[in-house]
């Protein structure tokens, strides 16, 4: 799943560089292990919110990858037929609200979802996802306390990637982790390395296990990095080399890559397998998306009731 | 905009015996209503459990339980995004906001969020979500006094309610509550009839309730009182008003048709254009601010729909573009009043 996130991003990227993909793009190549991780740790009748950096989230949580493309490019055989775009992928049949691309507004709704499972008694946990730059918006805090006060099962998941769109963590936050802020909620908060979907993994599951038996809501802050720049045309000129180098060293695509070969002896055939089960995959899902028409000019007045 | 569909619209179904309830009262009955049959149906916001500001719930949480009646921190961007996440899930929240004009600070959620989800998502979602908005100029100086109807009625994707009697509170909540879109469901604080913790009876806040169940349907507008020479469009508190005004001008031989249109957004166009067809004139009082005022998109309609007809100058009268100021008498000064009604139809009528 990693290796087709991180090739899905870069299918994208050409796309998008040869004008089939309108609008803007936002990629998250260098998070994909907190995604897998966090999402492994998840069951698939649970919900997750998304990002404006949504497609890997999509991804993670099931969405079809041929659907999600088709979606990216404005087509009918979208996930929402065409009526979000890359700002608002998401499949809800597989529990992956279409995203929400305002910074800090998905906190509250996700909360939502978890104060209608704890009534519904579905057993449903909601994993928000949100950024680092999210940590600044009154609408996480105001989550937080509603998630807390009324014991919520919902886990709050930070992919911190040190950047707020172009500014350095370091230049908005005082302090040193995002999980800091749990403390003022009295919910657990921890911070764990986002690179390793293992250790991304055992944070998520014990804060879903919490918050399914009734625990609460957790914060998870998963620390990874961004190696594109905030959007398609961002070069990223502001990072410091050293920085930039420094994380690319942990690049989770290839670490875990060694680690699946030298730890868990999977050999190289079967990993090439997979790779190659990932490009055809991703043939089949831009088949899919040129051959899906737009939407008929007419749709533009649907799914609208007032 | 689209227009409502009356043939599909549910009919007002009218039920034996009446009595005399507040708006206050009817709303409460109709939220009584509706979370007895429905389980789904939930009331959240500030202060509710003792009733809210204007009592709306008093007792309700007594009846219906704590975990149907909530009290919120006071954090409207937190709890209206739990309603729009909980109506997503399949419950029917009804948000309490304490006065309308809070709705701003969570602006991004109702505009935003509630409005559009539904649209961006391709229909995959359904937000089944009723935000109640006590608004108008009321004593409060000018952050307590937003007539919030024209700052939404441009925004695609919501409802927008506000009667001006009980029979039409109670008959919408219900509708509103039934909706599987968003609906903001606006009262003035003067029609509420609270003063302080007890109900004040007053002729503004008072009307007949039949005991049984009824709907009125969302998207359809009502004629309060037949006339023939001018037709006079007005909503909310500014209605009474006009219907004070109506019987002053009968003795002047002036006889005035009275148009609430009771949902905005929908706007029931066809019932003001027939009436104007017959009148030949036509007023519109509002509480908002003149710019960008419901009233004129009204008027362009009228004017694209109805243009032979008209015989005089169209007229409008709102509030003052103006923050609401405090002292009252320059509060007074500021909005539709029923001598300032009186003027402009004589004005109209007479030249």
């Amino acid at each position: 799943m990693m290796f087709l996130i991180r090739r899905f991003e870069t299918v994208v990227n050409d796309l998008f560089l040869r004008g089939r993909v309108p609008g803007t793009i936002h990629l998250c190549r260098g998070q994909e292990a907190t995604l897998v991780g966090a999402m492994g740790a998840l069951e698939s009748k649970d919900r997750i919110t998304l990002t404006h950096r949504g497609h890997g989230q999509a991804l993670a949580k099931g969405v079809d990858p041929g659907g999600l493309l088709a979606e990216l490019m404005g087509k009918t055989g979208g996930v929402c037929r065409g009526m979000g775009g890359s700002l608002h992928v998401g499949d809800w049949s597989v529990g992956a609200l279409p995203a929400i691309a305002i910074v800090g507004a998905s906190s509250p709704i996700a909360t939502g979802l978890a104060f209608a499972a704890k009534r519904l008694g579905t057993g449903r946990v909601t994993c928000n996802f949100f950024g680092d730059g999210t940590a600044s918006k009154g609408e996480l805090h105001e989550a937080m306390n509603l998630a807390s006060v009324w014991e919520l099962p919902v886990v709050f998941l930070c992919e911190n990637n040190v950047y707020a769109a172009t500014t350095h963590i370091s230049e908005y936050m005082k302090n040193e982790y995002v999980s800091e802020r749990a403390v003022a909620y009295r919910m657990p908060g921890v911070s764990v390395f986002g690179n390793d979907p293992l250790t991304v993994y055992t944070a998520v599951k014990e804060a879903a296990d919490r918050a399914r038996q009734g625990g609460g809501p957790s914060l998870v802050e998963c620390l990874t990095y961004r190696r594109d720049g905030h959007k398609r045309d961002d070069p990223a000129a502001y990072r410091d080399h050293r920085e930039v180098e420094a994380w690319l060293r942990t690049d989770p695509i290839p670490t875990f890559r060694n680690r699946l070969h030298e730890e868990a002896g999977i050999s190289e055939n079967i990993l090439a397998g997979i790779e190659e089960s990932v490009e055809s995959q991703l043939l089949a899902a831009q088949g899919f998306a040129h051959s899906s028409p737009y939407p008929p000019v007419e749709q533009r007045l649907s799914y609208v009731y007032a | 905009m689209s227009m409502p569909d009356l043939t599909t619209a549910p009919p007002i179904v009218r039920a034996e015996g009446s009595r005399n309830l507040t708006i206050v009262e009817a709303m409460r009955e109709a939220l009584r209503e509706e979370m007895t049959a429905d389980d789904r149906v939930l009331v959240l916001g500030e202060d509710i459990v003792v009733g809210g500001a204007f009592l709306v719930t008093l007792g309700l949480a007594e009846d219906m339980g704590s975990d149907r009646v909530l009290n919120t921190p006071i954090s409207e961007n937190g709890f209206l995004g739990l309603a729009i996440g909980a109506a997503m899930e399949g419950l029917r929240p009804v948000v309490d906001m304490q006065y309308g004009d809070f709705l701003f600070t969570a602006a991004d959620q109702i505009i935003q969020q509630a409005s559009k989800l539904r649209y961006m998502s391709g229909g995959q979602v359904k937000i089944p979500l009723v935000i109640q908005l006590p608004t108008g100029a009321s004593g409060r100086g000018a952050q307590h006094a937003n007539s919030m109807e024209s700052l939404f009625f441009g925004l695609p994707g919501i409802k927008i309610v506000t009667p001006s009697n009980p029979y039409d509170a109670k008959g919408l909540l219900k509708s509103a509550i039934r909706d599987d879109n968003v609906v903001l469901f606006i009262v003035h604080k003067h029609l509420y009839g609270s003063r302080g913790r007890t109900i004040q009876h007053e002729q503004t806040s008072i009307g007949e309730v039949p005991k049984g169940e009824y709907l009125v349907p969302i998207g359809v507008g009502d004629i309060k009182r037949q006339g023939e020479d001018i037709t006079v469009v007005a909503n909310n508190v500014v209605l009474h008003h006009v219907l004070n005004a109506a019987t002053t001008l009968e003795d002047e031989g002036i006889s005035v048709e009275v148009i609430d249109p009771r949902t905005l957004v929908p706007f029931d166009v066809d019932l003001v254009v027939g009436s104007v067809e017959k009148t030949n004139r036509l007023l519109i009082v509002e509480e908002n601010p003149s710019r960008g005022g419901w009233g004129t998109w009204i008027i362009s309609e009228v004017i694209r729909r109805a243009f032979y007809s008209i015989d005089a100058p169209i007229a409008r009268l709102s509030a003052d573009d103006i923050p609401i100021p405090f002292s009252p008498p320059l509060e007074r000064a500021s909005v539709p009043t029923e001598d300032r009604i009186l003027k402009k139809i004589r004005y109209v009528i007479h030249g």
